[in-house]
């Protein structure tokens, strides 16, 4: 069954490799400056590196999006994704799958009634904003550089062709690694929490996690898409909106493999962190955004003639409506999915205003009024609740995601199975954090933040110090994953208490 | 890779430098075969003129060979037409030269001693022209800001030519006394000598766009 559930991920993942990694390529193979098969076996190696070595990094900013806890669910959001982008590439437009992915989770929110995040919606829209600028923006002056340097290095006409080429190559491998370490979760990262792969270790100098056994498989099927589909978005990015020189074609790649880098480095972030300076997001950008951005910016500063504006009209467009196809055709497919194959696309969550929740809320400094008015009602989803909620008046949305946090009923029992499980193979706890769980053992708790709290009783490092961003990072990625060890899958509290 | 990505970049280009040298130095054997011509020493006529003919088929060969690498690697794909283009009208330089040394020695043309001073400055004034498009076409392929300041001088000898022809041309057909098929043969000599200067103009012309392609 789980393979039939990955099915839909690796289409995914060959949509991307025909979609996105092309737009790696694409304006060197646009210019003809390096073949399509030379430029598509590179790109599938750097891809598969990138998603295998560092492909956790942008992954939590979309789960954060929507949490679908259904593998049915999950595979739908896969397919939707991978249909509209197909769509999409058949028409000849780049998109992305950060794109055609988030507006698939929105169509599973909506259906399954779960709230959408809309800060993290806000962020990851935002960069899609700001892509194209910044990317844009280090386009010309990547250009500035390089035509500096080519004004005063002087290079013999062949040896700047060898160079560019060179540099293609370079760059291009870059970002595909980038666009590897970057996109990979959009295509695995369901998968992720019910991968079935055991850590396997690589002639004793190398262990593959199961996440990354399943990068890795997302990786080739990227590869696949970019060597059987890819040559035609190659075409559109590398010749159709402006005709571009190679030493253009090598600043557009530069700059989009740096904007990649940016929102995918996992290791710039924790440098910035440490030296006390703001934090790019970690957000799936999107590629095809970086690159027309580089080429647009390219193509306004050597004045805009050349610009073919109704193409990159075209491909405008071609992003709004693929987070509009991909939530619609989750939407309609969830729908039968659930009614005529029966099967169960997502778990519902529903909330409790017990009085416990209430005090958890009030020590916050959040008013309770609105709870107090619902005590010991249950609610079957986030909508109903949400509603019930701001029934009289709005209430900031900061409260509101509180509220309804504090509320949502997760059951989980710490038993002697899950805690052997977590010994056996999870990496991720330490030895230390392991026996701090040893002590709970046979608890129950009704709320994920009841897990928290105890666990913070036991010991410092289980609480959040908001001064050390990176701990608590990691405490967070921790606790989520710790709330999905131990879910009981039972949402009756009736049958959970302390 | 890199290292034969470079290496095979750096081949190619010391073939082109290797083929302007020769359409350079066609012009400087075309002079000298002219003098000796017109001085009437039929033996150092010869050697220049088995010279061109050597400098001509070596040039021919280094042409084709580079057209074939520049496609068959896809070198500077952006600029490969134009430098094609570039590499063919400047052989077509060489063949003129050659093809003329070869026509006075077919037809042996009787040049009357007073215009003989003209028509070496004719001759110097087309070798100068051609210099300096190979020049150009140095600074062409090694540095682009630096075609201009070799490319007029093209027209200016170009220029030059037109006069001193015309100014031939005059002369020999104000020679009643000779036969004029014996006029006609020499105007047709000196038309096509001036002609390489109005070719080389030509091939000008055209690196001025290839450098306006280029330009970043």
């Amino acid at each position: 069954m789980f393979a039939f559930f990955l099915s839909s991920g690796l289409f995914l993942g060959w949509s991307l490799g025909a979609n996105d990694a092309s737009n790696v390529f694409g304006t060197a193979v646009g210019s003809k400056m390096i073949r399509f098969k030379t430029a598509a076996a590179c790109c599938s190696i750097f891809i598969i590196l990138g998603a295998v070595v560092s492909g956790a990094g942008a992954s939590h900013t979309l789960g954060k999006l929507g949490a679908v806890n259904a593998m049915a669910g999950a595979f739908i959001v896969a397919f939707s994704a991978g249909v509209s982008i197909y769509l999409m590439t058949r028409a000849g437009y780049p998109v992305s799958t950060s794109q055609a992915i988030v507006g698939a989770i929105i169509g599973w929110n909506f259906f399954s009634g779960s709230p959408t995040d809309y800060t993290s919606l806000q962020k990851i829209v935002g960069t899609w904003v700001l892509c194209p600028l910044i990317s844009a923006s280090i386009a010309v002056v990547f250009y500035k550089l390089v035509v500096f340097g080519i004004k005063q290095l002087k290079p013999h006409i062949l040896t700047q062709d060898a160079l560019t080429r060179l540099g293609l190559l370079l760059v291009g491998a870059f970002g595909s690694y980038s666009l590897g370490a970057n996109n990979i979760a959009n295509v695995m990262g369901v998968f992720v929490p019910v991968s079935p792969f055991q850590d396997i270790s690589l002639f004793g100098w190398v262990t593959l996690s199961s996440a990354q056994q399943l990068f890795f498989i997302g990786g080739v099927a990227i590869a696949v898409g970019v060597f059987t589909y890819s040559k035609r978005v190659m075409e559109t990015v590398g010749e159709g909106i402006i005709s571009l020189s190679p030493v253009d074609a090598f600043v557009v790649v530069t700059a989009h493999s740096t904007v990649l880098f940016l929102f995918a480095s996992q290791g710039l972030e924790s440098f910035l962190i440490r030296h006390g300076l703001p934090s790019i997001p970690l957000v799936p950008v999107s590629s095809s955004q970086a690159v027309v951005g580089a080429v647009v910016g390219i193509g306004l500063l050597k004045g805009g003639r050349g610009i073919r504006w109704r193409l990159l009209g075209g491909i405008s467009s071609g992003w709004v409506v693929t987070p509009i196809i991909a939530a619609g055709f989750c939407f309609i497919s969830l729908f039968f999915l659930q009614n005529v194959f029966e099967q169960d696309t997502y778990r519902p969550v529903s909330y409790l205003v017990s009085p416990k929740v209430i005090e958890r809320v009030a020590q916050a400094g959040i008013a309770t009024d609105r709870l107090r008015a619902l005590e010991d009602k249950q609610f079957p989803n986030a909508v109903t609740f949400k509603k019930a909620l701001s029934k009289f008046s709005p209430i900031p949305s900061k409260d509101l995601a509180l509220m309804m946090n504090t509320a949502e009923i997760h059951p989980m029992k710490i038993t002697a199975t899950s805690l052997n499980t977590l010994s056996r193979r999870d990496r991720r706890i330490s030895a230390a954090q392991k026996k701090d769980l040893a002590r709970l053992l046979k608890h129950s708790f009704m709320h994920k933040w009841e897990l928290a709290d105890a666990l913070s009783a036991i010991s410092p490092d289980w609480r959040f110090n908001h001064q050390d961003k990176k701990h608590d990072q990691a405490l967070s990625q921790t606790l989520a994953h710790l709330y999905k060890i131990f879910d009981t899958g039972q949402s009756d509290p009736a049958r959970s208490n302390r | 890779m890199a290292f034969t990505i470079l290496k095979r970049g750096f081949d190619i280009s010391k073939q082109i430098d290797e083929f302007l040298d020769k359409v350079s130095e066609s012009g400087l054997i075309f002079q000298r075969g002219i003098h000796s011509y017109l001085q009437g020493k039929m033996e150092s006529f010869k050697k220049r003129l088995e010279d061109i003919y050597e400098i001509e088929h070596q040039g021919d060969a280094l042409r084709r060979n580079l057209e074939k690498q520049l496609y068959l690697q896809t070198l500077i794909p952006e600029s490969r037409g134009d430098v094609l283009e570039l590499l063919e009208s400047l052989d077509a330089l060489l063949d003129r030269f050659k093809g003329a040394l070869w026509r006075f020695d077919i037809e042996c043309p009787d040049f009357f001693p007073e215009i003989h001073d003209d028509f070496e400055e004719l001759t110097l004034c087309v070798v100068n022209s051609v210099e300096a498009i190979v020049l150009s076409a140095r600074a062409f392929f090694k540095n682009i800001s630096a075609v201009n300041d070799h490319m007029h001088k093209v027209i200016h000898w170009e220029s030059q030519s037109d006069i001193i022809s015309t100014q031939l041309q005059r002369n020999i057909f104000s020679r009643k006394e000779m036969r004029l098929s014996h006029r006609m043969q020499l105007r047709d000599f000196v038309r096509h000598v001036d002609k390489i200067a109005d070719r080389a103009e030509d091939v000008a012309d055209k690196l001025g766009i290839y450098v306006i392609k280029r330009s970043l």
